[in-house]
């Protein structure tokens, strides 16, 4: 049969495929339906939460920082709660990373703060003596791009179902509707209403005027979405 | 006339030959950069605080990663395709001015594409997917090239005068379908623009798969990726090099046979590795540990092919450094899917994952594997392409000791490192509390990132050499005729 395949080069490729193709299929799609239903109080990202999520992204912290802890003691205890599927469901991309240069950061928001934050991304080392973490500082000059994610939760509401402008329920039993605006414009004043809240914990002045002049510097976008993470 | 031997044309093989030390050189030397930035953060900075967000680690990265598997490994597989192709299926690429023309819009478009990336990876434009970077604009450009890479396979192979296709074709066909698969299903995404009406940046997409989902397609493709970028390709090289340059005859087709569908088979399965004790369903984690170690057998088999290839010939790994680089390359492929099981097994992957061992273990396996192959290859391809001796044999020489123990203290300290962070991360003291915080288990590091940075730097030297004796090979090596070229490379002093 081998020797056939190997001077027939169509059915060669084509046995070549079957054979790769076959792990694919018995491994990934029976887990789809099931791994992608939301665990209570999971809820969609706010348009400024996704624009920190993008700033994120754009640095590639998922190169140095994981969002999975591990079902371990060792990982519980530094971290918190070991990591369910559900939380994810409104991941795309993933951020699980591969690597921890630094630690993990799935529940940052569980314990830092919008000011502990500036500092740091301001001067790692001034924070955390010794780190090697670089400093972030473009990111308090740079303006946020709203838009796109803005863009990419009309995709996600229409192509996948996310809930946006429905009650999401949460762990106490309450709801939280998350709003998607109608339009551009009520996108941008609803992410700088949330932007103010932040930028109020903080001190950098360069920060502060971008605010007051109604933009919306990547630092308070990327604490936005750190701060979400719990 | 009939009998005179085939004049092959090496064009194609040429350009990419260039791309595959351009790229080499980007790829590593940004590697070594980053290896100092974890050293020394001051290097972040390395052209100033106005720059700083383009030469920052986390930036660099992913430049590092793709610069070397899609610039340097993807080149080196099309520039030893163009030359093995012709050769093993008897078939001269001009003969056909279609698929030479098609090579050559192959490679301009393979040119811009990586210019495109370049700039868009220094801009952070990218879906953060482990090389998978790239927005669906570039993704596209890669599946044109890819398909044009096929045409120019199948198309040889349609006109080939010989029937029987050659071990190293197998793997060839099998680098085009695999990639091909992997990279369409991973990178399926909804460009935003176009799905909200116009908003927000063109190029941006939002990918098909959510969180869980998403990491399962992620690592399918992203363990597979190195299968068919680093392994199976690779493999290909040597079955031809190896033999032609040792002229011995491969040890056993039987084994090639068993190790070729037993890699195609069981590769796949072993995805499942880089997510252990994640929230994928524990079943898959475990065929992950399963087929990787079952791994070792396909991955062993083509290792003890070659090895025995040399059976009664060993005296040529001392007197040939080209033999030297293939030999030195096979054994750490059979290290590298040694280690690689080993880290697949839950209960050391519980230590593993995460820390700087997986990074020692991709290294071991590129640098001492893929790296060392392809050039080798190259050293192989240069006389017979550029007809003139390999300008210097002592270079080549010095070129594999100063790698070689490149190597060695990059995969040693990084073993350390990731061992020391990876038991200081568990330990807790004799309350039961953790008993380091983690920047403890990050200052402990320094030394080991010190002594890879000088390992990796050592590797880049020898790259230079690499790159400097092949330009020399092609302007001033002595010129050869056909008869000096049926074996051993000849080699100038």
């Amino acid at each position: 049969m081998f020797h056939w395949l190997e001077k027939n080069p169509f059915f060669f490729a084509v046995a070549v495929f079957v054979t790769i193709a076959f792990a694919g299929l018995v491994e990934i799609l029976p887990n789809f339906a099931q791994a992608s239903s939301p665990t209570v109080g999971t809820k969609p990202y706010s348009t400024l939460e996704l624009t920190g999520r993008h700033v994120y992204i754009k640095n590639s912290c998922n190169a140095c920082h994981s969002q999975l802890v591990r079902p371990f003691k060792s990982e519980t205890d530094r971290y918190g709660n070991y990591s369910l599927s559900g939380e994810y469901a409104y991941d795309r991309p993933f951020l699980w990373g591969s690597k921890r240069t630094g630690p993990d950061l799935h529940r940052v928001g569980n314990y830092r703060t919008t000011d502990w934050h500036e500092n740091h991304m301001w001067d790692p080392a001034a924070v955390v003596p010794g780190s090697i973490m670089p400093a972030y500082r473009w990111m308090f000059v740079n303006e946020a791009d709203v838009d796109t994610a803005y863009a990419e939760q009309i995709t996600i509401k229409n192509v996948f179902n996310v809930p946006y402008n429905k009650p999401v329920p949460m762990k106490d039993g309450s709801t939280v509707t998350v709003t998607l605006e109608d339009s551009l414009e009520g996108a941008h004043a609803a992410a700088l209403a949330e932007a103010k809240i932040i930028a109020a914990d903080m001190k950098n002045q360069d920060v502060k005027d971008a605010i007051a002049a109604g933009k919306i510097p990547e630092i308070v976008a990327l604490i936005a979405y750190m701060n979400r993470l719990k | 006339m009939e009998n005179r031997p085939l004049e092959y044309d090496y064009t194609v093989a040429k350009l990419f030959m260039f791309t595959t030390i351009v790229l080499g050189i980007v790829g590593m030397l940004v590697g070594v950069i980053l290896a100092f930035q974890l050293a020394f953060p001051e290097v972040n900075l390395l052209l100033g605080e106005g720059l700083a967000e383009y030469t920052n680690f986390s930036r660099l990265r992913p430049l590092h990663t793709d610069a070397v598997i899609f610039g340097f490994t993807v080149s080196g597989i099309f520039a030893t395709w163009y030359y093995i192709g012709q050769r093993v299926l008897k078939v001269s690429m001009a003969e056909s001015p279609l698929l030479m023309a098609l090579g050559k819009l192959q490679f301009t478009l393979y040119v811009v594409t990586v210019a495109a990336v370049v700039v868009s990876l220094l801009a952070g434009v990218t879906t953060s997917k482990e090389y998978a970077e790239f927005e669906w604009p570039i993704d596209i450009a890669i599946v044109v090239v890819w398909v044009l890479w096929g045409i120019n396979i199948f198309g040889l192979i349609g006109i080939r005068r010989e029937k029987s296709l050659y071990i190293s074709v197998w793997y060839y066909i099998a680098t085009f379908l695999g990639v091909a698969m992997l990279y369409l299903f991973n990178n399926m995404a909804v460009p935003t623009y176009f799905a909200s009406g116009g908003i927000g940046d063109w190029y941006h997409s939002v990918s098909m798969y959510a969180g869980t989902n998403d990491a399962l397609v992620q690592w399918w493709y992203g363990h597979n990726a190195v299968a068919f970028g680093f392994t199976v390709p690779i493999v290909a090289m040597i079955y031809y090099f190896l033999p032609k340059e040792s002229g011995q005859a491969v040890y056993s087709y039987k084994l090639s046979l068993l190790s070729f569908w037993g890699l195609m088979f069981v590769y796949l399965w072993a995805g499942g590795h880089h997510l252990l004790f994640s929230t994928v369903p524990d079943w898959m984690q475990t065929m992950g540990s399963v087929f990787s170690v079952v791994l070792i057998l396909p991955s062993w088999g083509s290792a003890i092919n070659m090895l025995l290839t040399m059976k009664g010939e060993w005296q040529q790994v001392a007197s040939s450094p080209l033999i030297k680089f293939m030999i030195l390359a096979s054994t750490f492929y059979m290290f590298s899917t040694l280690e690689g099981p080993i880290q697949a097994i839950k209960s050391v992957n519980a230590i593993a994952h995460f820390t700087d061992w997986i990074v020692g273990h991709v290294h071991d396996g590129v640098l001492g594997w893929v790296v060392f192959m392809i050039m080798a290859s190259l050293f192989h391809m240069a006389p017979r392409v550029f007809k003139r001796e390999i300008y210097s044999k002592s270079m080549m020489n010095t070129q594999f000791w100063i790698q070689t123990l490149g190597v060695i203290l990059y995969f040693t300290s990084m073993w350390i490192a990731g061992i020391t962070q990876g038991m200081m991360w568990r330990a807790h003291d004799e309350f039961g509390n953790l008993a380091y915080s983690f920047i403890d288990t990050v200052t402990v590091l320094h030394p080991y990132y010190t002594i890879r940075a000088i390992g990796g730097l050592l590797y880049l030297i020898g790259f230079f050499m690499f790159a400097y004796n092949i330009y020399k090979t092609m302007t001033v090596g002595r010129r050869v005729e056909e008869n000096e070229l049926q074996t051993a490379s000849p080699m100038g002093a």
